[in-house]
Formats: structure tokens, C-alpha cells, sequence
């Protein structure tokens, strides 16, 4: 009799998810804060396996779109996006009610509400007709304790909230991993658009039993008159921010433009001497340290005077 | 119309019809979409068509082309055996156009409940022009509209068809299925491919914009800004808001960038050369497309800047 408990175990071990990543989660993020909580800076594609399309897409967003078009106020991150935007995230199980296996998982992020279903049941991904949304359509299989999760059918949105574009011709592969209470994703999108080489980030979350996600309601509202036929845009050549990032920091120009080769290690070896040299940090310098949020760019670091 | 601008208009039709036939009809299959509430997208080859069914029958909005009429006509079966009771034509071009008569004729309408073939009368106007090619009379869309909108109520839900001017071309036509928040643009929103400005059929890159925030009023988006109303474009996959918004904000942007290197004096050669659209060429061109870069950027440019000849705009 116990052995044949045991077996059932076993059996049942294996049919259902490997994983439950049910429950709430926390974002840490660890050296990524400055980029990711007050958000990246103009013109900072340093890292990036840009095309020149998408380069020249970035130098001619104008952040003021986000404020004078009314149907941008309202938009989430899109889900490739959202794994490493500024919310908490609950992860809700559904279960099929018959055999009580687990179809998907069900995430909500606290920014714009944002919602997506990772299907684990096998479906079929939509037609090439088909809507696309930010969540896109997610399709999740199991590599021992690892969910790897497809994602097509996305909408067009961005790779960083400067204005680096991803198009809805993009696809991204996620890993999910989960040690304990902390849940690794490593992110991969490729877009045959705008990036010559798949992009890849990973994010870390922590288990957070007790947050509660509410809501968070948005409306459009025109606060701005324009006229109907008015997109915010720099011409080409025109936009006077892009050489900000590289004097903060100081960092050669051209690695802030971004490309493939400085994604690695060795563009360091071969990069240019930046114009601005920098002998210490003097922007969001305190960011993540010691529990330092990032609101004031220009704050010295912890325990060192102004 | 003088003779000149007839002969380009003529053209502009010819090149749409020698586009298609480069296709093999025979290897074309129907796909039907599944749109919202009694709609339906059709693709095959050529522009989508859109299909409402219902208790008082079936409406199309666009033909596609007059060789898979059989094809669509069975797929149309699948989803209604109700009469065929409106085609509206969202514009003149042959694989919009093209399969009315095929499709009529295989409908075979009851006398009592006739078929009817709604377009602008501009699309009537060009498709009957002297010199244009014959088009088959039980396929011409007779029942035309001369106003800013033309109003139906049909299988249960108020049906406007809005009248563009001079966008895609002179004679385009958005319909707004307000019962179940569905609109079909026609050529006026193509994703994945830039518009075809028409300009010898009277199309310009003002109007483009116009119409396109015209459709934009009239879209909805649900939460988070997607869903709500949905949209079949003349070409592609279905949209939402969030779609329009982007393929709006391309045209503007490089209308931005021709109208400025206009100013500065460049001639059509110069402006291309510049490539204003560099940024926008690996999403919205393909081996397959038929509007080109330069094709745009040359629709984008005479709009602005009608030429005296010389080659540069007109002062």
C-alpha cells in the first residue's frame, strides 16, 4: 500500500507544473535602478545591438509624445518590457477544473494593470491575422524546473523608455527559474527590425508574501492643446540631448550610440577616450545604495559630502 | 480631368492590376479571421475583405480580385446562407474592386432582395472615365454616395460609411460598424507597408493624416488602451487604436521630414537621397512591397510641393 502511495507521488510530480510561481513578487534591481526607476537616459543605447534604424528612430523621439498625444498616457510596458519595469507583480495559477492541472499562469503588474496569461496547455499561437496586445501571446513548456516561455503578437513598444524602439514583428524567449524565494527571468527578444542579434537580460525578483497589488485606473486626458496633425519628433540631426549621457557619465560618444559590439567586454579594449572624462560619479550616484532611492540625479553618494 | 492627369491616373490603376497579376490565383487560399461580434476578415490576395452576416444576410466591404470570387464566395457560405445584400467599395483599386461582378453574379440575388454596390461616386466617376479598361457593368458600383457619410442599418446595427477626401485616393470610404465596434479602412491604413498616396486618383499625404485621425475619433480602446474597437485595414493583419497611433505618427513624421528639406530647397532627387524614411524602411518595406521608399517619399513630396517642372517645389 505504501508503495503504491509512493508511486503516486511520483506520477503525480510529474505531470503537473515543476514549479508553482504563484504569489506575490518584488523587483530588485540591483545595478539596473538608475535605468530602471527614473528611467534611462536620452540617447543612452550603450549596450544595445541597435541597427541604424532604430538608432535613428531613438535621436528622433520626443518625450513630450507621451504628454500631448492623448492615447499614449495610458499605455503599459509591454510584456517583454514589463519584467523589468518599475511594478510588483502577483502570479496567479489556472487550473484546469476537471483535472485541476495547471493550464497557465496569470500575471498582474501594478503599473496601467497590466495583464498576461502564459498558456501551458499547449495551444496553438494565433494566426499571422491575428491582434496583437502588450502582453502578446505567451506559450510556456518545461525544461526540468525551468518554464521556458514564447512570445509572439506583441505590439510595437520599446526596448528602453528613451525612445529605443522594438517593432511588433519582435518574438522574445523567457527562462523563468526559481530558487527559493528568489525568481530569475532572463529575458531574450529578437526583432528583425531593429536589432541585429537577439537582445538578452535577465531581472531578479523577490517573494513578497504580503504586498498588495491595487488598482491603478488611467484615463486619457488632452491637457495639452495640439493641433490633430502634431507628433513631438526631432528631425534628423536636430536633436540637441543625445550628447548628454556620454558628458554625465564620461563615456566615449560613439558607445553610447549602441550596436552589437558593445554588448562585450572587449569594446572596452578598443572604444575611444571619452571627450568628457569623469574622475568621479556625479549623477545618480546613490542609486540602490544603502536603500537610496534616485530622486535627485545630482545627490553624492552615501557618506560623502556634496 | 485633363488628359494628362487622366493618362497618370490610368497608370496608377494599371500598375495595381499588372501587381497582381504576378499572382497564381490557383495557390491563393481564404483565410477567414474571426474579427468581433458578427464580423469577419477575409484574406487572400489583395486587399482584405471584410464580411457582417446576420438575419437580414450578408454585407462586404472590398471584393478583392474577380479570379477568387468562387473561393470566397465558399468561405462566405460557411459563415451565412443568407442573400448577398451590399457590397461597399472603400476605393477604386482593381484588387479592392475586382471581384464585384464574379461575386454578384455567383450570389445570384433574389430579385426581391437586390444586391446593392455602395462606393463614393468618385470611385464610380474613375472606374467609368473615358479610356479606363471596361469594368463589368453588373459590377460598378451604382448605388453611389456623393455626401460626407452614408448612413445603413443592416443585420441589426447602424452601418456609417464616411467619405475621406483625397487621402489614399479621392474616392476612399471608411465603414464603421457601430454595432460591433468594427471599422474597415480601406488603403487609408495598410500596417506593415506604407500607404499607397495615390496622387493621379487624387490622393495626398494631407488627407492621408486627416483620414487617419478621422479613424482614430472614431476608435474606442478598451483598458490599457488595445482592444475596444477593432479595425481591418486594407492590408494586414487586424488592428486596434494602438496600431493607428503608430502608422499615424510614421506618416507625420516623415511628411515632418520631407515638408523641411522642401524648405530648404531640395528637388524630389535630393529628397530621396536624404532618405527621410531610413528609419521606418526595415518595417514598412519588403521584397514583396508595393510601395517603395522612393515611391513614398515621391507621393509625400508632390503633396506638399506641386512641381512647376523644374524639379523643385513650386514657390
Amino acid at each position: 500500500m505504501i508503495r503504491f502511495f509512493a508511486l503516486a507521488l511520483l506520477a503525480s510530480a510529474t505531470a503537473f507544473a515543476q514549479v508553482d510561481f504563484s504569489g506575490g513578487w518584488s523587483p530588485l534591481y540591483h545595478e539596473d535602478l538608475p535605468d530602471r526607476i527614473p528611467g534611462p537616459e536620452l540617447g543612452d543605447y550603450l549596450g544595445l545591438p541597435l541597427n541604424d534604424a532604430a538608432r535613428l528612430r531613438a535621436d528622433s523621439y520626443d518625450a513630450d509624445r507621451i504628454s500631448v498625444v492623448p492615447e499614449y498616457e495610458c499605455r503599459p510596458h509591454s510584456s517583454d518590457y514589463s519584467m523589468r519595469g518599475l511594478a510588483n507583480m502577483r502570479v496567479d495559477a489556472i487550473r484546469d477544473p476537471v483535472t485541476q492541472r495547471v493550464i497557465a499562469f496569470h500575471t498582474r503588474m501594478n503599473f496601467q494593470e497590466m495583464e498576461r496569461t502564459i498558456w501551458l496547455d499547449g495551444r496553438p499561437h494565433p494566426s499571422e491575422y491575428a491582434p496583437h496586445t502588450w502582453a502578446g501571446f505567451s506559450t510556456g513548456t518545461w525544461n526540468d524546473n525551468v518554464l521556458d516561455i514564447y512570445t509572439t503578437h506583441l505590439k510595437e513598444s520599446y526596448l528602453k523608455r528613451n525612445g529605443v524602439p522594438r517593432s511588433d514583428k519582435a518574438s522574445f524567449t523567457e527562462h523563468w527559474v526559481r530558487h527559493g524565494n528568489y525568481l530569475t527571468v532572463a529575458t531574450l527578444v529578437t526583432d528583425p527590425v531593429f536589432l541585429t542579434e537577439p537582445l538578452v537580460r535577465t531581472q531578479t525578483w523577490i517573494f513578497d508574501p504580503s504586498q498588495v497589488i491595487g488598482r491603478d485606473i488611467c484615463e486619457t486626458a488632452a491637457e495639452v492643446p495640439k493641433a490633430a496633425d502634431y507628433v513631438p519628433n526631432h528631425l534628423p540631426g536636430t536633436n540637441p540631448f543625445l550628447h548628454e549621457v556620454a558628458d554625465w557619465y564620461g563615456l566615449p560618444y560613439e558607445a553610447t550610440r549602441g550596436g552589437a559590439e558593445t554588448l562585450y567586454p572587449e569594446y572596452r579594449k578598443t572604444m575611444a577616450k571619452p571627450e568628457h572624462p569623469r574622475d568621479r560619479c556625479e549623477r545618480y550616484c546613490s542609486c540602490g545604495a544603502e536603500g537610496f532611492v534616485c530622486l535627485d540625479p545630482t545627490a553624492p553618494p552615501p557618506g560623502k559630502k556634496p | 480631368m485633363t488628359h494628362a492627369l487622366r493618362y497618370v491616373s490610368l497608370l496608377a490603376i494599371a500598375a495595381v492590376a499588372a501587381n497582381s497579376q504576378q499572382q497564381d490565383f490557383d495557390k491563393v487560399q481564404i483565410h477567414v479571421e474571426p474579427v468581433q461580434h458578427n464580423i469577419y476578415m477575409l484574406v487572400g490576395a489583395g486587399g482584405n475583405t471584410t464580411v457582417q452576416v446576420g438575419s437580414e444576410g450578408v454585407l462586404l466591404v472590398d471584393t478583392q480580385f474577380a479570379p477568387l470570387a468562387p473561393k470566397i464566395m465558399a468561405e462566405i457560405r460557411k459563415l451565412s446562407p443568407g442573400p448577398l445584400r451590399y457590397i461597399i467599395n472603400t476605393h477604386l483599386h482593381p484588387d479592392h474592386v475586382g471581384g464585384n461582378a464574379a461575386i454578384a453574379k455567383l450570389a445570384a440575388p433574389d430579385p426581391a432582395l437586390p444586391l446593392k454596390i455602395i462606393a463614393h461616386e468618385n470611385v464610380l466617376n474613375r472606374l467609368t472615365a473615358p479610356g479606363q479598361a471596361r469594368f463589368p457593368e453588373e459590377g460598378l458600383p451604382i448605388d453611389e454616395y456623393a455626401t460626407p457619410l452614408k448612413n445603413l442599418h443592416f443585420n441589426g446595427e447602424a452601418i456609417v460609411i464616411y467619405h475621406e477626401p483625397n487621402a489614399h485616393t479621392d474616392g476612399d470610404s471608411v465603414v464603421l460598424f457601430r454595432g460591433s465596434d468594427v471599422i474597415s479602412t480601406g488603403d487609408i491604413f495598410t500596417p506593415g507597408g506604407y500607404p499607397y498616396i495615390d496622387i493621379a486618383n487624387g490622393g495626398s499625404v494631407q488627407g492621408e493624416i486627416l483620414a487617419l485621425n478621422h479613424i482614430l475619433q472614431m476608435t474606442v480602446p478598451a483598458k490599457t488602451q488595445e482592444g475596444g474597437t477593432y479595425i481591418i485595414p486594407g492590408h494586414g493583419r487586424i488592428c486596434d487604436d494602438a496600431d493607428i497611433v503608430e502608422f499615424r505618427d510614421m506618416v507625420v513624421i516623415v511628411r515632418d521630414r520631407v515638408r523641411d528639406l522642401i524648405k530648404k530647397g531640395k528637388t524630389l532627387a535630393e529628397v530621396q537621397s536624404a532618405k527621410p524614411t531610413r528609419d521606418y524602411d526595415t518595417e514598412y518595406v519588403s521584397k514583396t512591397s508595393f510601395v517603395t521608399a522612393d515611391r513614398f517619399v515621391e507621393a509625400v513630396y508632390k503633396s506638399l510641393s506641386p512641381s512647376d517642372g523644374t524639379g523643385r517645389p513650386s514657390r
